[in-house]
Order: C-alpha cells, then structure tokens, then sequence
C-alpha cells in the first residue's frame, strides 16, 4: 500500500489531503501506521512492530491493520488506488 | 520491557459544520462500577449480559418524588406500578418504602399478595378482569378501578352474589390537550360517559364509589397537561359531593411521568430537557388545591408512577462480541444483548458507556445485538471509543418495562442483581435455561423419533 506524497502528517495526528482539502484525526497507534506507511514500510515490518511495541496478539493486529488500510483506502489516502506497491 | 497498551487503529474524517448546534454527544466516560461494585466482577460472577439494579437509586428516586409531592398535598399515597418492573425484590423495596401495589392482570394481582401487599392496598386497574380475580379482589375489599360497563354490570352482579360492596373508582380519559387521546381506557370525561357511570353506580347501591382515577399517557413531557386532568377529575369529584352530597376519598392521577430518557428524535438529552417530579407535582397540586375542595374535605392523593421512579435505577451490562466494517465505511459493533431484552431501545437513544478506560479518540458506530434479525439494533449512531472484542458496556437507565417486556426469543433471557445499600450485589431472578423453556412444552409421543 502507499500512501499519497503529498498527505501532510502531523505530530498529534493531524491528517490533511492538500489535494481535496479533506482533513482527518488519527489516533497514536494509527498515526504510527500511518508514518510507516509513508516510509514505505512492508506490512510484515509494520505488523512485527506493533506486536513487539503492543500488548495484543496477531489476530487482533491482523485483523485491525487490513480494517485500518481499507478506511485509508476508502478516504482516499492511497495513491495508485489502494493498489499493493508489488 | 513491558508492552503498552493497545488500541485499535482508527481514521476519523473531520467535518466542518455539526448535525446540531449541541454537535454529536461522545460517549468515552467509562463506568467501571455501579454502586461501587465493579462492573468486570458483575460480569464474571454473573455472567453476560446481565441487568444491574441499584436500590440506592430506587430508594433516592422515590424520596426524592414524594418529598415532591407531599411538600405541596397534604395526603399523598404512591402505588407501585407492578408492570413497570415486577421483580419481586424490586417491588419490595417499594413497599418498604411505603408504596401501595398497582396492577392490571390477576398475575400481577397474585403477586402483589404474595409479596406480602394488604388486599385493601392493591389497585386493580386494567380492562381485562376475569370472574374469578374480581371475585378474590372484592373479598380482599381491594380497591377495583372500573373500565368500562361491561366491567361494572358483572361486578355490580358479583357485589349481589357475594353479599358484600366492593370498593371501586372509575378510569377517566379526557383531553388535556395531549394527543392522541388516550380514550380506550375508561370513561370519557367531555361526552358524559363518567357522569353516566357515576350515576349508575351510585344509584344501583351495590357498589362503593370511593375514587377517581386517570391516566393521561405515558412518558409525557408536558406537566400542564397534568394540571388539566387534576382540574378534570376535582371538578367530577365535587360535582358528586354537590348532587349526591358525598365525598370522594381519593383522586388516582395514574402515571406516566417522562423519566431521564431521550426519547428518538429528541433535539435535546432527555436528562436536560425532561420535567422533573417538582414540576409534575406542583401542575397536580395546585390543580387540586385551587379547585374548590375544602381543607378538611381534601381528597388522599394517589401516584401510580412507574418509569421515572425505577428507570435510573437499572444498568445492563454487556460484552462486545465482534467489529466489522458496513459497505458504506460505518463501524459497526456487535453486542451480547439485543431488543429481544432491551426493548426500550426501539423508543429511546440509550446512553451507553464504556466499562473500561480508553484515550479520547473516538469513532462513529452502529449497535447492534446478537439476533439473526435486521431489526435488531441498538443505537443506529452512536459516537464510542475504540471498542475490541470482549471489551464490556453499560447501558443506562433500563429499569423500566426491560425487564416485564423481554422476550425469550434465539436467546435466553439474563440475569437481573440488585445491589444493596451496603454495596453487595444478590441475584434476583436467574439467568434462564434451556430447561426453563422447554418445561412448558409438551412433546406428543408421536412426534418422539425421527430417521434423518
């Protein structure tokens, strides 16, 4: 998944899409997805740190992180539509 | 190195410009207990979902709409409304408190007495009083709210049969500006039907026409209306003391007083923009009091109320069992609890609270319950933390009709615990059992075997 080069990221989970003018809160554990999206983070790498940093489990995280891309994908966050980079 | 916290990821579109000025209400304020108890402890011991009774809160209520009342009328006697919530222990602690019984079935009837309620302290309202109930009523000389003529030409025959004179008041309906008119139940006031009751009774002489009562709707937000029906019913009652030169013994005002629900569609929270007992009261009472009656000739006063005394006091409680994600992008969350136990959810937007902490991050949802059924929903827009699997919630103020109105339907009905003044949950009534069900289902041999 990619994310837009021009989506603006801030600190506090500030999400703005110069382009549509849409604007968006994230919360810490989406902003930390959201960055490392940007960063062009594999999904593996991405959910490897939530699990290490988070007490959950692989379910939870596999579960929330393909929910959490879809709403990105939905609003419009990604680029090339939501297609996988590989 | 210990792991932090974790919470679902959420986006959340910010929009410019609300649905009301007062904007969308966010509901991230946990209650981890009730009454000092814990809500997880509730759930473990008890199971899930459960409903939670707070005694504290009934007994508060009460005080609370009788100080109302009895600071404006000097004679004031409150009848538990057994169908709001007959629980026995729930109705006990409203007889403790001092209130008479009020039903509308012989079953509920036979509870009341069971419960240790004096025969001449339990008022028999309802349109459907069957031979043998008006019978054990009228030996128990308890007091018989007459609603229509059928009802008073058979209890005027049983009066004859059993040589003794019941005790009876006749159900008024009329418009108080209030509507539709709740004219189905009683005689109406403006076309003569009360007055032609009235006469018969007293003419006939077979019966003791000791009251008046009324019941102008139910959870009514305008406590003028009140005031016109008290105006109503003094004017009936002195009325009879001037043609037949007797006195009424009491006025019955019946119920119906909104509790601290918000109604669907409501543009305000109903625990602000709902009358309070004060204001129902004082409509009541000085409709009584200015309409003519002298001190010494003041009708008792009787309140039925049901709802606004018992719905605060009640939780439900219950577990997520699932999140998905609707075709349109909404959230939706699945819980153990569906209409099937909470009824009231299809009139009211409930207020429900997370049982566990979270950070403030928010996120729009749909509540739905466990049925196989599309109508099953609790709130179609609510506004929750990121609420997991197994996480815990409370449903406020579902003391009221929830737990007379539920239905065993796919699944079983709950657990209901009272905790007391001391802090201390007791189970009063069990979760059901498959075997409770089928103990009343009677299988024909034939129907025994079958080859599949």
């Amino acid at each position: 998944m990619i994310i837009k080069k021009n989506i603006a990221l801030s600190d506090t989970g500030f999400v703005f899409n110069p382009s549509t003018g849409d604007s968006f809160s994230v919360n810490p554990i989406g902003l930390e997805i959201l960055k490392m999206l940007k960063e062009n983070k594999p999904e593996e790498e991405i959910k490897k740190h939530l699990l290490g940093k988070y007490a959950t489990d692989r379910d939870t995280v596999e579960k929330d992180y393909y929910d959490f891309t879809k709403m990105l994908e939905q609003v419009k966050l990604t680029d090339t539509d939501g297609k996988e980079k590989d | 190195m210990k792991k932090l916290q974790y919470e679902r990821p959420l986006i959340q579109r910010l929009n410019a410009g609300l649905m009301n000025k007062f904007g969308m209400r966010t509901e991230y304020t946990p209650l981890t207990h009730i009454d000092d108890v814990s809500v997880v402890k509730l759930l473990e011991d008890f199971g899930s979902p459960l409903f939670a009774i707070s005694e504290r809160t009934i007994r508060q209520t009460y005080r609370e709409a009788t100080r109302a009342f009895k600071t404006r009328y000097p004679k004031v006697q409150f009848a538990w409304s057994y169908k709001t919530n007959y629980i026995n222990a729930v109705c006990n602690v409203f007889h403790q408190e001092g209130s008479w019984g009020e039903v509308v079935s012989g079953f509920e009837y036979q509870k009341a007495i069971n419960n240790g309620v004096p025969g001449n302290k339990v008022i028999f309202n309802g349109p459907d009083k069957t031979d043998e109930e008006l019978k054990m009523a009228v030996r128990n000389n308890s007091p018989i709210h007459i609603d229509h003529l059928d009802e008073l030409y058979r209890l005027t025959e049983i009066a004859e049969e059993l040589k003794l004179r019941p005790r009876v008041a006749i159900r008024v309906n009329m418009d108080t500006g209030i509507y539709p008119i709740w004219d189905r139940f009683g005689f109406n006031y403006e076309n003569g039907q009360a007055w032609d009751a009235i006469n018969k009774i007293i003419l006939t002489d077979k019966l003791e026409l000791v009251g008046l009562h009324c019941h102008i709707g139910t959870f009514m937000l305008s406590p003028s209306a009140y005031g016109i029906a008290a105006s109503k019913i003094s004017d009936l009652a002195l009325g009879i003391r001037k043609k037949y030169k007797r006195n009424i013994e009491y006025i019955d005002m019946g119920g119906g007083f909104a509790s601290k629900n918000t109604l669907k569609g409501s543009y305000l929270q109903g625990v602000d923009a709902n009358p309070n007992f004060d204001q129902f009261a004082e409509a009541i009472c000085a409709a009584i009091l200015n309409s003519g009656f002298g001190t010494d000739e003041l009708p008792l006063l009787i309140l039925e109320t049901g709802r606004a005394l018992i719905d605060e006091a009640g939780y439900l409680l219950g577990t997520v069992i699932s999140n998905k994600r609707l075709s349109d992008g909404r959230r939706a969350t699945i819980l153990d609890f569906g209409v099937n136990v909470m009824f009231t959810s299809f009139w009211y937007d409930h207020k429900i609270s997370p049982a566990q902490e979270f950070s403030n991050y928010t996120e729009d949802c749909v509540l739905y319950g466990p049925l196989c059924m599309n109508i099953d929903v609790i709130r179609e827009n609510v506004t929750l933390p990121p609420l997991k699997k197994d996480d815990h919630v409370v449903v406020h103020n579902v003391g009221a009709y929830n737990m007379t109105q539920w239905m065993q339907f796919i699944s079983l009905r709950p657990a209901v615990v009272m905790i007391d003044m001391e802090h201390q949950p007791h189970l009063i009534r069990k979760r059901e059992t498959l075997s409770s069900i089928e103990s009343s289902e009677v299988k024909p041999d034939y129907l025994a075997k079958f080859k599949l």
